[in-house]
């Protein structure tokens, strides 16, 4: 997969760039490079990219290298800061119109976006909240779009306005405003037909409807999955009927999603809702920090690097020591257990797992809980800890009397307490034998301990 | 009107965005890094990807060594041929049209998979072929009565299952009717489905194997329908669905409008799945076999463009 690829070219960056200290050109220079490449494959459009390259180029220059990071891992801090940043620093609400007015909504975007099926799940939102929606079919062109409104509507239990496929729309839209004043709806919410940015009698459909019935909110709907065209859909929308907020579909597929960032930097409005799933209740807010962190497809390396850093400062020196035990072979029970500490800082096996590339979309976290146990984790450190101390640094005096007492502190059996000190000798042997393995991991040297 | 100006009337916006860039690089000046750098951004700028880019550029490259071609204006036949290579069909891409056949289309939602299995019932039908249509997307809201609607429109039989039923039981139903009835192509719509959702996935991989067992003299042809303004994502989409479904071709959707549809030359040589159907349109006729030459050439023909566009004009 992409994202394997990518992680691994970003990997061998890093690994080059050893400079401390400050940011320099070159530093920027290569980092960003394959930062390009991953909003590429996101499907950012190529102009935005280019363009935010730039930019987060001249404000990463010169810059201070954070402690405990490198300066590739710091360019990409950088560059997540600022792609949050540009997407909206938090999460907007869908605003309403004060007091008694009709707040008229209106859903726009191309064919198959998901207007249809999103418009039904802010009426079901809305409804949560105590408001009377009236969804309204101005759809009249493709087959069965009445009828499947009129069916989304009735799962929601919020009201429909349909004059049929005969009407025009806006007609449709002017009898739906007097419908919802009679009837005391307080939203309306206008489902219109799919259309092409460059169908310009479309387009007219859409400016008339906006003029006759006031709309206060024009959404876009924007397919997650949307390539380079994105830009060219979402300025032609803007430009030509104003919208005043963006709704992301379909982002419970693995699509990377670039188009937002694309989206958000043509035209400048929020992204208020991303569709999660089928169900009418799968809209969720949007969140700025967990689209750039997909966006760059470096799953949540970010946060990785945040918490191996504040784990680090405070153990840098305990690191030191361990891996040079490491690399001598010796190995013992003590630094099991600290190692084992460690992980749990970061939040158990499952949790870093969770936080790696790649592996974070793909595996579902049942699967992952699964293959590693945090459960077994535990019963291991308590075999560890019923241990003395002195049987800690030096497992070769274990015998089997030891060993039974052991397990019965530990209320486990005296088999698995075999098992682990078996592990434990065999690990060790390994490690004596690959001292060159070391070298190479470290700081990622104590992620491989053998638990 | 020809099929090949409908279908550069359709990639009529393709081509622009496209030539517009092209004309712009194939200047007479020498070829230097800048060339391939422009041509870089108009192809990733077309979603043909990073790394379907980085193939055709290096055989670019190849070929403007081999034939010593020194001019940026000289390579716009090197680039066509090297794109038109990607495109090309297999042998015997349509031979499942000419006997008795099961047509499976897959998809993601909304890409256009119901109005793709109107138009293709349309275009058999006028072929004299006797035509039925599935619908097995028993999931989405109202997808039968679309489905029914473009039956209507074409004129073919059609066989519904209820909301909510096993999809796999309406195919089911299907298969005995097309055999009883002695049709020529059955099609099967589908629900669309998240290519990452398995559950669904295996709802396909059922649907097949009930295909074969209970039809094993058809030809069966699997279309995944992708939609032409997808990015990148459309990569996972067909490598996906062609592990559970077995994917023999694409229908590119959607090609009328301002997107370039370069995902298709991605999909097509990284993945090997031919495409075989565009659509270029909303109207019953605006679907067509695909012309990897017509579409290569329309990609740049500009001269031609004008032509037909004097023609237009009187």
């Amino acid at each position: 997969m992409a994202f394997e690829s990518l992680t691994e070219k970003l990997q061998n960056v890093f690994k080059n760039l050893r400079s401390k200290g400050r940011l320099t050109e070159e530093d920027v220079k290569a980092a960003l490079k394959e930062v390009k490449l991953a909003l590429l494959e996101a499907d950012v459009n190529f102009r935005v990219v280019k363009q935010f390259i730039s930019s987060v180029g001249e404000r990463a220059v010169g810059q201070d290298v954070m402690n405990g990071l490198n300066p590739g891992q710091m360019v990409i801090k950088i560059v997540n800061e600022e792609m949050i940043a540009l997407m909206g620093s938090e999460t907007t609400e869908l605003e309403l119109e004060p007091g008694k007015t009709v707040t008229v909504i209106m859903m726009c975007g191309l064919q198959g976006a998901g207007k249809t099926t999103t418009a039904a799940k802010i009426a079901g939102k809305l409804k949560l909240k105590g408001k009377k929606c009236l969804l309204v079919a101005a759809d009249v062109y493709r087959p069965a779009a009445i009828k499947q409104l009129e069916l989304n509507a009735g799962n929601m239990g919020v009201d429909l306005f349909s004059m049929g496929d005969k009407a025009s729309p806006v007609d449709i839209c002017r009898s739906a405003l007097e419908h919802a004043s009679n009837n005391g709806h307080n939203v309306v919410i206008i489902d219109t037909a799919g259309r092409l940015q460059i169908d310009d009698a479309m387009m007219q459909e859409l400016e008339d409807i906006k003029r006759e019935t006031g709309v206060h909110k024009t959404l876009l709907v924007v397919d997650a999955m949307t390539g380079q065209e994105a830009v060219n859909v979402a300025a032609a929308f803007n430009d030509r009927i104003g919208i005043d907020g963006v709704i992301l579909s379909k982002m419970d597929g693995d699509a990377r999603g670039g188009a937002a960032l694309s989206v958000k930097a043509v035209t400048g409005r929020p992204i208020i809702y991303v569709g999660m799933g089928e169900k009418l209740s799968d809209l969720e807010q949007f969140h700025p920090d967990r689209m750039a962190s997909r966006i760059l497809g470096m799953g949540d390396v970010l946060s990785l690097i945040e918490k191996a850093g504040s784990v680090l400062d405070i153990d840098e020196d305990k690191e030191k020591e361990m891996s040079r035990k490491l690399k001598k072979g010796k190995f013992d029970f003590e630094d099991y257990l600290e190692s084992m500490n460690q992980m749990k800082k970061m939040g158990g096996i499952a949790g870093i797992l969770g936080m790696m590339p790649g592996l974070g979309m793909g595996i579902k976290q049942q699967d992952l809980e699964n293959a590693i146990d945090d459960k077994k984790m535990a019963r291991t450190e308590a075999i560890v800890l019923s241990m003395t101390r002195q049987e800690r640094q030096n497992p070769d005096i274990l015998n089997p009397s030891r060993k039974h007492r052991i397990a019965k502190g530990a209320g486990v059996d005296i088999s698995e307490v075999n098992r682990l000190v078996k592990q434990f000798e065999q690990s060790k042997k390994m490690m004596k034998q690959l001292p060159g393995m070391m070298n190479g991991m470290g700081k990622k040297g104590r992620f491989k301990l053998p638990f | 009107m020809g099929l090949f100006d409908k279908l550069k009337q359709g990639l009529g916006k393709t081509r622009e965005n496209i030539s517009r860039g092209f004309d712009s690089v194939f200047t007479p000046n020498e070829i230097d890094e800048d060339f391939y750098e422009e041509l870089e951004e108009i192809l990733i700028m077309s979603d043909v990807g990073v790394n379907a880019t980085g193939e055709i550029l290096t055989d670019l490259r190849a070929r403007v060594k081999e034939k010593h071609i020194k001019l940026a204006s000289d390579c716009r036949e090197a680039l066509k041929a090297a794109i038109e290579e990607r495109m090309e069909l297999p042998e015997g891409a349509y031979d499942f049209e000419k006997g008795k056949a099961v047509v499976l289309v897959i998809g993601v939602n909304g890409v256009g998979k119901t109005t793709s299995i109107g138009k293709l019932a349309h275009i058999y039908k006028s072929e004299g072929k006797k035509v039925m249509l599935a619908a097995a997307d028993t999931f989405r809201a109202a997808a039968g009565e679309q489905l029914s609607e473009w039956a209507d429109r074409a004129g073919v039989d059609i066989i519904r299952g209820a909301e909510g039923q096993d999809p796999a039981s309406v195919v089911f139903d299907a298969l005995q009717a097309a055999r009883a009835r002695n049709a020529d192509i059955l099609i099967c719509d589908t629900a669309g489905r998240l290519h990452n959702k398995k559950n669904l996935m295996e709802e396909l991989k059922k649907i097949h194997r009930i295909i074969d067992r209970e039809y094993p003299g058809a030809a069966r042809e699997t279309l995944v329908v992708i939609d032409g303004t997808t990015g990148q994502n459309a990569l996972i989409q067909a490598r996906e669905f062609n592990e559970s479904a077995e994917a023999t071709g694409m229908i590119m959707t959607k090609l009328d409008g301002t997107a370039k549809g370069g995902i298709a030359i991605a999909v097509q040589s990284e993945l090997n799945i031919p495409v075989k159907y565009i659509g270029v349109g909303e109207g019953i006729d605006d679907l067509q076999r695909f012309d990897p030459e017509a579409f290569t050439e329309a990609l740049f023909d500009r001269d031609d463009e004008k032509e037909e566009n004097k023609d237009a004009d009187t």
